[in-house]
């Protein structure tokens, strides 16, 4: 179905072209509740998935929507939803089941300001460390950010990419500024789009053990129906998926579980790098932000400043690598978000003395404006 | 054709993987499970095809112990993984068991939207009256004036009616039994699994552990009893003057009505989403 729209240029807004390239992936499967800056994506959901033969339901909250959308991947289908601050702090309980029991599945936060209901139509950028730590225990995760239309398309199949091989959870941030701009987008050809499938097993049933590990540390997956009978519990489980108290088996489990990630670093750190390789000072900026940061980095350019940026696309596994070694680089980067300082947090975590880091913050549910970065790369 | 208990158990259970279970001497969930597990095998159902999903709690633990797709969710979210799976795949039949605090205290929304929504799944909820597995705390059906570790000086909150919440939410089969009337409960059972549409089971269960102990009723047999003399048959119901049934609850087929399901609607909304 795709194929049918692809092609042809749409004037598409951000959580319009997120819902089609969730079809785009291969995603059947949307369970929602509706919530602003977010709810687009439903409605886009529930008109396009009945279409392809997929199935769209708005559930009565968003600690069900997540919950319906494990369980459709359990029975072999792409599932997402998609939701805003107050809807992903619900989440939480239920993406840490998605991590423990391995279950492919993409969640869409569009951020607001907050805490709390906070400004629900205006952009912010405070849920990234929540994306990270906001369901209890030791979990892996990957968090991806989206800065422009097009990208709410690449990224969203992105996230199902990764989802599906490695078998976790995969937080996309949108804000309310991506989510609500419209731009003209023509929709790929399905040809062009790679869609990664999650492997099934190729042992007959009863050799079946749906948490074995194996050297990618990512074991096959069988959905439910297909003749491998086999128990998904979010208690610590063994390779057959059964409740366990043994140690060595625990930690086995939680070390594969960063193990399967850490091999993929270099396919899951996804960054964007403009005017880098002569660069002296680096904006490092992701989401909407990442916007007026390519502007901004334009406009320093144009006044003979040595400016470049990097645009995270990858929030978390952070890509540690490639921000150190823009570091060893430039005499100092900046780190501008829509919070009080959560990324900048985390780069300064990696900066072992290699550069000074600026902070440029904002929270009053206005979007950072390229003035405002070049004026604060003038400072520098 | 008669099939015995001893068959039934290699057939069905993960004997040689997941036992002893964990639950006490003469709790009511064995009864349940045996219940449940002779009305699949009365209606034929191939396991492969059976996904048997539960919350958290004693009856959580279900689940485990038997050779069906099986799934041990969150606390109160069975119906919702539940919920995923059934419109995944339809050709599933879903089941999912529940205690009454998973089911009517942190799962109370989900609970009352799936028997509004009447998506075909199949609702086991064991009531024993308190949260056994967290230490007896007084739970959505705590009886009023009951004592548990949460309520030392007597419970103030009244008790939900489980069944009569499925009936007034929309479900399309609502049944109640008890562990004492098992015979019934295969059949209550099997009847709500073939029904199409949203169906509860409420079973009145006994935990003479963390609720017995502490109300008078320290042994199984007393508080199967107990469960003997509460119990009123839903045809004797109206023979019984009504002053007597206060502290009385039905049991047999509360509700049993056609309507729709969410599948069957759901294709039809497949087909006009084409025409567009």
């Amino acid at each position: 179905m795709a194929s049918e729209l692809s092609g042809k240029k749409f004037l598409l807004q951000g959580n319009e072209a997120m819902a089609e390239g969730a079809i785009a992936a291969g995603c059947r499967f949307f369970a929602g509740y509706p919530i602003t800056p977010a709810s687009e994506i439903s409605e886009r959901m529930s008109y396009r998935l009945p279409q392809v033969d997929g199935t769209f339901i708005q559930m009565e909250d968003e600690i069900s929507s997540l919950g319906a959308v494990i369980g459709a991947s359990l029975a072999g289908i792409k599932s997402m939803t998609a939701t805003s601050g107050p809807g992903f702090s619900l989440m939480q309980e239920n993406l840490g089941y998605a991590c423990m029991t391995e279950v492919p599945c993409v969640v869409v936060n569009v951020m607001r300001g907050g805490p709390s209901t906070g400004m629900p139509t205006s952009p912010a950028q405070g849920d990234v460390l929540q994306a990270r730590w906001g369901t209890h225990g030791d979990h892996p995760v990957i968090v991806l950010a989206v800065s422009s239309v097009s990208e709410c398309f690449s990224i969203i199949i992105t996230a199902f990419n990764l989802s599906e091989k490695y078998r976790v959870p995969v937080v996309v941030l949108s804000d309310e500024v991506v989510a609500h701009s419209r731009e003209t987008f023509t929709i790929p050809a399905a040809e062009s789009i790679e869609v990664v499938d999650r492997i099934v097993p190729n042992v007959p049933p009863e050799w079946y053990k749906p948490y074995e590990d194996n050297s990618r540390g990512v074991p096959p997956m069988a959905p439910m129906g297909d003749g491998y009978r086999h128990h998904v519990t979010g208690l610590m489980h063994d390779a057959y998926g059964f409740p366990t108290e043994r140690q060595d088996e625990i930690e086995a489990f939680i070390k594969r579980q960063f193990r399967k990630i850490t091999n993929g670093f270099f396919e899951i750190q996804i960054t964007k790098k403009i005017n880098i390789e002569d660069a002296e000072i680096a904006v490092i900026a992701y989401g909407s932000v990442a916007r007026s940061a390519r502007r901004a980095v334009a406009m320093a350019r144009a006044q003979g400043i040595k400016a470049g940026l990097i645009q995270l696309v990858t929030l978390f596994p952070f890509p540690k690598n490639t921000v150190v070694n823009v570091m060893r680089q430039c005499r100092a980067v900046l780190v501008p978000e829509m919070n009080m300082g959560q990324i900048s947090r985390e780069v300064k975590r990696v900066n072992t003395g290699l550069t000074e880091v600026f902070k440029y913050n904002r929270i009053d549910g206005q979007l950072i404006t390229p003035l405002e970065i070049f004026e604060e790369i003038q400072k520098i | 054709m008669f099939t015995g208990m001893t068959e039934l158990r290699h057939r069905y259970l993960r004997h040689h993987k997941k036992f002893p279970h964990v639950w006490c001497p003469g709790c009511g969930n064995g009864i349940v499970l045996g219940a449940f597990i002779r009305a699949i095998e009365r209606l034929g159902l191939a396991k492969d095809d059976i996904v048997f999903a539960s919350g958290i709690g004693c009856s959580g633990r279900m689940p485990t112990y038997v050779d069906f797709n099986t799934l041990h969710t969150t606390h109160g979210r069975a119906l919702t993984f539940a919920t995923g799976i059934k419109l995944a795949k339809p050709s599933l039949t879903v089941i999912a068991v529940m205690g009454d605090g998973d089911a009517v205290a942190i799962g109370g929304n989900h609970f009352i939207h799936a028997a509004r929504r009447n998506l075909d799944l199949t609702a086991i909820i064991i009531n024993n009256q308190i949260y056994g597995m967290t230490g007896g705390q007084a739970s959505p059906t705590t009886p009023y004036g009951a004592h548990s570790t949460t309520s030392s000086f007597s419970n103030i909150e009244h008790a939900f009616s489980i069944a009569e919440l499925a009936v007034a939410a929309g479900a399309s089969f609502v049944a109640r039994g008890t562990v004492y009337h098992a015979a019934q409960l295969d059949k209550l059972i099997e009847k709500a699994i073939s029904k199409n549409g949203f169906s509860v089971v409420e079973i009145m269960s006994n935990c003479h552990v963390q609720f017995g102990r502490r109300n008078k009723m320290g042994d199984p047999v007393t508080m199967l009893k107990w469960l003997k003399e509460h119990a009123v048959s839903k045809d004797n119901g109206s023979s019984i003057p009504p002053d007597s049934l206060h502290d009385k609850f039905t049991i047999g087929i509360l509700a049993d009505v056609d309507k729709p399901d969410y599948i069957e609607e759901y294709k039809k909304i497949r087909e006009k989403a084409k025409r567009k």
